[in-house]
C-alpha cells in the first residue's frame, strides 16, 4: 500500500527493454480442448511420478494419472476427460532435445470432471491439508516448478511470519503472472489469505515491479480491505524477481548461502500458484492448465489459458504464426531461457513464455573475445560473485576451486553475459562446470555403495568359508565318538562281514 | 655445564612423555594413504589392473608395487588425481589394461538364461538377482559394469548396453566458439 516504503537495493542486475507491452493489449483466451494431449511426465523438480493408468484405460477430468513418487515429487492428472492413447517416448521442452516418457491423452471433448471433492481445511487442520496437496499436482509455477506442498509443510520446522508473494516478473517478454493479476486479483487475493493462514504467518508483502501499473491497482483495490496484506512496489532491475533478490529488496534481509529463506521466517510463492493453490482447496480442481505468454515475433501476441498437454505448434498458429520467418524458439525469458528443440512439444508446468525469436536476437552474436579482465560482470552479479574468477575456474575444469568461489550460488541470470563486452558465454560455462560437478558427486556416491557392497560381499565369502569348515570339523569330531561312532562301528563290522561272507563262499 | 645439561634432559625426557602418549592416544588404525587412493578408484571393482579389486589395488599403489596408470574405468581424470596425490609424475593410461569404455550396465537375456548361478557368483558387487533354475536378472542401481559376469556365463545371455543420454543425466555441454582471429589481429594492428 505504501509507496514510499524503503526498498533496498541489491547489487547490479540490468536494466534491459522490458518488451512486455506487446503482450498486455489482449486478454487472456482459454483455449479450447485440442485433439490430443501429450502429458510429460516428468514436470517438476523432484522423482519421477508413478503411472497409474494403462493404455485404453478412460480417464476423466482431474483423475490422477500418475502418482507422487515420494515427497520429493507431484502428481500429474488428466486435464481433461478421454482416453489414455500410448504411454512413450516423445520431445519434452528441455534443453536437450532429448525425448522423454510421456502420456498421450486423446480427449473425448466430453470435458466430464471426476467428482470434486473441495477441502474444508479449517476442519481437518493445516497438517492433513498439506498432505492432500502432495497429489494436487501443484509446483511453482514461476518457472522453478519445486512441489508446493514442500514449501507450504515448512512451518513443522520453521516459524513462518512473512509471506512474500513474487509478482515481479522481472525477466523481458514474459507477462503470464501480469495478466492473472490484472484479470483475477480477486482469486489471487483471496488465495493470498488461505496461503497466509496455512503458513500461519502473520502477514503478508506483495512485491511488484513499477512496470505493471494496472496490475497494482487491481492489487491495491482489494489489499486494502486486508490490513495484513501490503504491497511493495519494486524497481524494474533484473533480476528482482528471484526470490532471495526480491526477500532483500522488500525487507533487507539477506539470506546467507545454503540456507532457505523460511529459517528466516520467510516464505515466498508465485501469484500463480497461489491462485492454483486457491483453486485446489476452494473447489478440489488440480493443476492441469496454466497461463502461458506466446509473444515476440508473432501476428497476434498474447496470453492463453491452456490445459497441460496442449502442442505448442497450436499455440503459435493462434497467435498467426511468425512475422518473419526464422523458426526460432526461446522457453522462458531472453535472459535465462532456452531454445526449443522443436514447437512439436507441450505445454507443461515450466513453461511460462515462449518467445518467437525477434531479429536483433538472431543476428548472429558477435565472436566473443579473450577475458580483458574488466570486472563488469562482478559488478553486475546480483549474486556479488566474482564472474570473472569463475569463468577462468569453469574453463579450466577447476572444479573443487570454482565451488570455493560458490559456484552454486550463481543462479544463471546471465547478468554477467548481457554485460561483458567480450561476449564471453560466461553462465554456459557455470552451467557446464555444476552439471560436471553434480555428475562427479553422484559417481562418488554410486562408488561409495559399490565400495560398500563389494566389502560386505568379502566379508560375507570369509564368513561362509569359515562357516562351512566349522560344519566340517563337527561333523568329523561326531564320526568319531559318541552315539554316531557306535552305528558306525556296527555297520562297517556288517560289511566287514558280508565281505568275509562272499570270499569264503568264492574260495568253496 | 650441568643446568644446561639439566635443561636439555628435561625437556627430553617431557617432548619423549608427549610424543609416546600421542602415538598411543592418536594411533591412526590401517593406513590413511590406502584409503586415499581407494577413494579415487571408481569401485568397479573389474580387476582389470590385474588386481583382484580396488582396494588391492590401493595398497599396491601405497606399497609402490602397482603402477599408477592401470585403471582404465578411473580414465585420464583418475591418474590425474592419483599422480598429484602421490606427487609423482603424470603418465597416460597403460593400454595393455584396457581402454576406457563410456559406463554401461550389464543386462540379462532372461528368455535365454539358464539359471546356473554362475554370474552370481562373479559379480564382486552382488548386483545380481536370481537362484539355481530360477532366471536370474540385474539390479541395475547397483551394476558398477565390471564386465566379471560375461566370461562365466555359458550361454552369452549378458550383455553390457551403454548408458544412454536422457533427460535426467544429461549434462551442459563446454561451450565451444571460435575466437575471432581476425578481430584480434585487428586490435593488435591497431596498437
Amino acid at each position: 500500500m505504501n509507496l514510499i516504503d524503503k526498498i533496498f537495493k541489491f547489487n547490479g542486475g540490468i536494466k534491459a527493454e522490458t518488451k512486455k507491452a506487446i503482450s498486455t493489449s489482449i486478454p487472456i483466451e482459454k483455449i479450447t480442448i485440442p485433439k490430443t494431449l501429450i502429458l510429460p511426465l516428468r514436470q517438476h523438480i523432484g522423482n519421477m511420478p508413478k503411472i497409474m493408468v494403462n493404455i485404453g484405460d478412460y480417464v476423466l477430468k482431474g483423475q490422477i494419472i500418475a502418482e507422487a513418487d515420494g515427497s520429493v515429487s507431484a502428481a500429474i492428472h488428466a486435464p481433461t476427460s478421454g482416453t489414455i492413447r500410448s504411454i512413450e517416448k516423445l520431445l519434452v521442452p528441455h534443453p536437450s532435445g532429448l525425448p522423454d516418457y510421456c502420456v498421450v491423452i486423446l480427449p473425448d471433448m466430453k470435458d466430464q470432471w471426476i467428482q470434486k471433492s473441495p477441502i474444508n481445511w479449517k476442519k481437518i487442520g493445516i497438517d492433513e491439508t498439506i498432505k492432500l496437496l502432495l497429489n494436487s499436482g501443484i509446483v511453482g509455477l514461476g518457472g522453478a516448478a519445486f512441489p508446493s506442498h514442500l514449501k507450504l509443510g515448512v512451518n513443522q520446522t520453521n516459524k513462518i511470519t512473512t509471506l512474500i508473494v513474487n509478482a515481479a516478473e522481472c525477466e523481458p517478454y514474459i507477462t503470464c503472472d501480469d495478466m492473472l493479476i490484472r484479470e483475477r486479483s480477486e482469486e489471487l487475493i483471496k488465495g493470498i489469505q488461505l496461503v497466509q493462514e496455512l503458513l500461519g504467518a502473520k502477514e503478508t508483502i506483495i512485491g511488484i515491479e513499477d512496470n505493471k501499473p494496472i496490475a497494482l491497482d487491481q492489487l491495491n483495490l482489494f489489499s486494502k480491505k486486508q490490513s495484513s496484506i501490503t504491497t511493495k512496489v519494486v524497481p524494474t532491475i533484473y533480476p528482482s524477481g528471484d526470490a532471495k533478490r526480491l526477500i532483500y529488496l522488500i525487507n533487507g534481509i539477506k539470506i546467507p548461502k545454503q540456507k532457505r529463506a523460511a529459517e528466516y521466517g520467510i516464505q515466498m510463492f508465485n501469484v500463480a500458484t497461489i491462485v492454483a493453490i486457491y483453486r485446489f482447496i476452494q473447489f478440489g480442481e488440480p493443476s492441469i492448465s496454466r497461463i502461458v505468454t506466446i509473444t515476440g515475433n508473432l501476428h497476434r501476441p498474447k496470453n492463453y489459458e491452456v490445459l497441460f498437454g496442449t502442442s505448442l505448434r497450436d499455440l503459435i498458429k493462434k497467435s498467426g504464426g511468425q512475422i518473419i520467418k526464422n523458426d526460432t524458439y526461446i522457453m522462458g525469458g531472453p535472459m535465462m531461457g532456452f531454445k526449443l528443440p522443436s514447437i512439436d512439444i507441450s505445454v507443461t508446468k515450466t513453461m511460462n513464455c515462449v518467445i518467437s525469436a525477434e531479429e536483433e536476437m538472431l543476428k548472429e552474436k558477435k565472436e566473443p573475445l579473450p577475458c580483458i579482465r574488466c570486472s563488469k560482470c562482478a559488478e553486475a552479479c546480483p549474486v556479488e560473485l566474482q564472474p570473472q574468477e569463475l569463468f577462468w575456474l569453469s574453463k579450466s575444469d577447476q572444479f573443487e576451486k570454482a565451488q570455493s568461489y560458490n559456484l552454486f550460488d550463481c543462479i544463471e541470470c546471465g547478468c554477467c553475459s548481457y554485460v561483458c563486452p567480450s561476449n564471453i558465454p560466461l553462465v554456459q560455462f557455470y552451467r557446464y562446470a555444476k552439471s560436471e560437478i553434480i555428475a562427479d558427486n553422484i559417481a562418488k556416491e554410486e562408488a561409495d555403495i559399490a565400495r560398500e557392497r563389494n566389502d560386505f560381499r568379502i566379508l560375507r565369502l570369509e564368513r561362509e568359508k569359515k562357516e562351512r569348515a566349522e560344519r566340517n570339523a563337527k561333523r568329523k569330531l561326531e564320526n568319531n565318538s559318541g552315539e554316531k561312532a557306535k552305528l558306525i562301528a556296527e555297520k562297517r563290522a556288517e560289511i566287514a562281514a558280508a565281505v568275509s561272507r562272499t570270499i569264503n563262499k568264492e574260495v568253496n | 655445564m650441568l643446568t644446561s645439561i639439566l635443561v636439555i634432559l628435561f625437556l627430553a625426557i617431557i617432548i619423549g612423555l608427549v610424543l609416546g602418549f600421542s602415538s598411543v592416544q592418536f594411533k591412526v588404525e590401517g593406513d590413511p594413504i590406502v584409503e586415499k587412493i581407494d577413494s579415487i578408484l571408481p569401485q568397479t571393482q573389474c580387476g582389470q589392473c590385474s588386481y583382484p579389486g580396488c582396494k588391492p589395488y590401493a595398497n599396491a599403489i601405497a606399497k609402490g608395487e602397482a603402477d599408477i596408470n592401470q585403471c582404465p574405468p578411473g580414465g585420464e581424470a583418475g591418474v590425474r588425481a592419483l599422480a598429484e596425490l602421490m606427487g609423482v609424475e603424470y603418465k597416460p593410461l597403460n593400454q595393455s589394461h584396457g581402454a576406457t569404455k563410456p559406463k554401461a550396465v550389464a543386462f540379462i537375456d532372461e528368455d535365454t538364461c539358464i539359471g546356473c548361478t554362475l554370474c552370481i557368483q562373479a559379480c564382486p558387487v552382488d548386483a545380481i538377482l536370481g537362484a539355481a533354475k530360477q532366471m536370474h536378472t540385474i539390479i541395475e542401481k547397483e551394476c558398477t559394469g565390471c564386465e566379471l559376469c560375461l566370461p562365466p556365463c555359458p550361454v552369452d545371455c549378458i550383455t553390457m548396453p551403454e548408458i544412454k543420454e536422457d533427460t535426467e543425466n544429461w549434462k551442459w555441454k563446454y561451450p565451444v566458439y571460435n575466437i575471432n582471429n581476425t578481430n584480434l589481429n585487428q586490435s593488435k594492428a591497431d596498437h
